[in-house]
């Protein structure tokens, strides 16, 4: 049976590890590449290195930072922030990445998405969606989420269930999917967005924004039907190991790849 | 006498793999030079994209015969993913393209790469364990076959149907049983990524470098 995924994600700014709240009040929580390993050795199943360095010209650091990683880090790695062509999904992917998470270039031009899958696989193409819960509701007065671009700021009046078919259509792998409402409140996944999306497409859906305690985990898997669950504060300041929560989540019956495989 | 050649397959995995088979000490050299090939010790054959890419790429560097002559040396060899589906006759992924001609695999292994059934979530990606149908060198230390097998790291929308039972080495269960690793003499083939699938991955690899130097003694 197909493990549940526990992927630590690391906010990469100029090289270094930064944690925020809610998209800002960003904090140093160390060396990615350090982290990195120290996760592997953990027994985590991934890891993401999203990057949020604001210029062009610190990118190279990203670069250096996946290509230190890969030398000693045997376990899937994806990359996002700022990937707006193939030239540069290949220059991260030949750095030793497997996976490249796309979000604000394919809102504006979709076919990035296409592209990228032709060219390297729909297995290397992660889509990632930040949605925000919205004051209109879908048809059938139920909730809807509203999709949001460059790292949170402007809304994009695209639906997030919308959006994620049309990624899948377009030939992504995964769809990494951040609740913006629940994003470092450490009050759980938003899991009603969780299931829409995931009952919405046949690909995997990885939650992402609000883990606290070990339950959020638990149930962003069950109720939010997702296959994969992104953490960060509560990995990066210690609040469980990846060892606590496989226990945990196993002893709730969910499958998981044990830290001692 | 050449090394361990990982074959460049112009594959979005090489350099990880380059890095993987390096890190437990063994001296890979990526290449597509025909003579390279024909002359190497060992192959990894690794892969990843569509069938009928990388099927036309093997021909279009004219490697299918140095590939054909290597394993009829009966030198080891390990394809890994769409690395090994390739070592099958045919892929049903070939027909999807806009070619009305299936493409073609090594025909090395009888039998084709199947699309997993539709209700399943493709691709498959993740963990998920498999289970060695038989004991075999390149499993060594990773049996664990009362408990139901070693995590290994997958992600693909296809998987091999062999048509003879004794080339299955191990499997994986997806809703239903799926072959996960094949051998033919010195022929190996998985499914799941080696090189991303953490210690177990590793050892999988360290294990290939043992058959390496076993069969030069």
């Amino acid at each position: 049976m197909l493990a549940k995924r526990i992927i630590p994600c690391l906010d990469v700014r100029d090289g270094r590890v930064v944690k925020g709240t809610r998209f800002i009040n960003l904090r140093d929580a160390g060396d990615p590449v350090e982290r990195a390993a120290f996760y592997n050795r953990e027994g985590a199943d991934e890891i993401v290195f999203l990057d949020i360095t604001a210029s062009v010209e610190k990118r190279r650091a990203i670069i250096d930072v996946v290509e230190k990683t890969a030398e000693v880090v045997f376990i899937p790695l994806t990359v996002g922030g700022g990937i707006d062509s193939v030239d540069f999904m290949q220059e991260l992917l030949n750095s030793g990445a497997d996976k490249v998470s796309l979000n604000t270039a394919v809102l504006k031009d979709p076919a990035l998405i296409q592209a990228g899958a032709e060219r390297f696989g729909s297995q290397c193409i992660v889509v990632a969606i930040d949605a925000r819960r919205s004051e209109q509701t879908a048809a059938g007065g139920e909730s809807a989420w509203e999709v949001y671009s460059h790292g949170g700021r402007p809304p994009t009046g695209r639906d997030a269930v919308e959006w994620a078919r049309e990624a899948e259509k377009l030939g992504a792998g995964e769809i990494l999917l951040t609740s913006m409402d629940a994003d470092g409140t450490l009050d759980g996944y938003d899991n009603a967005l969780l299931s829409a999306v995931a009952g919405a497409v046949s690909i995997p859906v990885i939650a992402s924004g609000g883990a606290g305690k070990l339950e959020h985990l638990y149930e962003a898997l069950t109720d939010g039907k997702a296959h994969a669950v992104l953490a960060a504060s509560i990995l990066h300041y210690g609040t469980y190991s990846i060892a606590e929560i496989k226990e945990y989540l196993s002893q709730k019956g969910l499958p998981v790849r044990p830290v001692k495989n | 006498m050449s090394s361990l050649v990982i074959i460049d397959s112009e594959c979005a995995n090489l350099s990880s793999i380059y890095k993987a088979v390096k890190y437990v000490n063994l001296e890979p050299v990526i290449s597509d030079d025909s003579k390279t090939i024909a002359s190497a010790r060992a192959i990894i054959f690794p892969g990843v994209g569509s069938f009928a890419h990388a099927a036309s790429l093997i021909s279009r560097k004219k490697l299918t015969e140095s590939l054909l002559k290597a394993i009829a040396a009966n030198i080891p060899f390990l394809g890994i993913c769409l690395g090994m589906q390739l070592l099958f006759t045919r892929s049903e992924e070939a027909m999807l393209g806009d070619s009305s001609e299936p493409a073609e695999g090594l025909s090395a292994i009888p039998g084709e790469a199947k699309r997993f059934p539709a209700g399943l979530p493709v691709p498959h990606v993740g963990w998920n364990r498999v289970t060695p149908d038989c004991e075999d060198p390149l499993f060594r230390g990773l049996e664990q076959g009362s408990n139901g097998g070693t995590y290994f790291y997958f992600t693909h929308s296809y998987y091999v149907h062999p048509l003879n039972q004794a080339h299955i080495l191990g499997s994986t269960d997806y809703g239903f049983r799926f072959t996960s690793a094949v051998k033919k003499e010195n022929l190996y083939g998985v499914q799941f990524h080696p090189e991303k699938s953490g210690p177990a991955g590793l050892r999988l690899l360290s294990n290939f470098g043992k058959i390496i130097a076993d069969k030069r003694d």
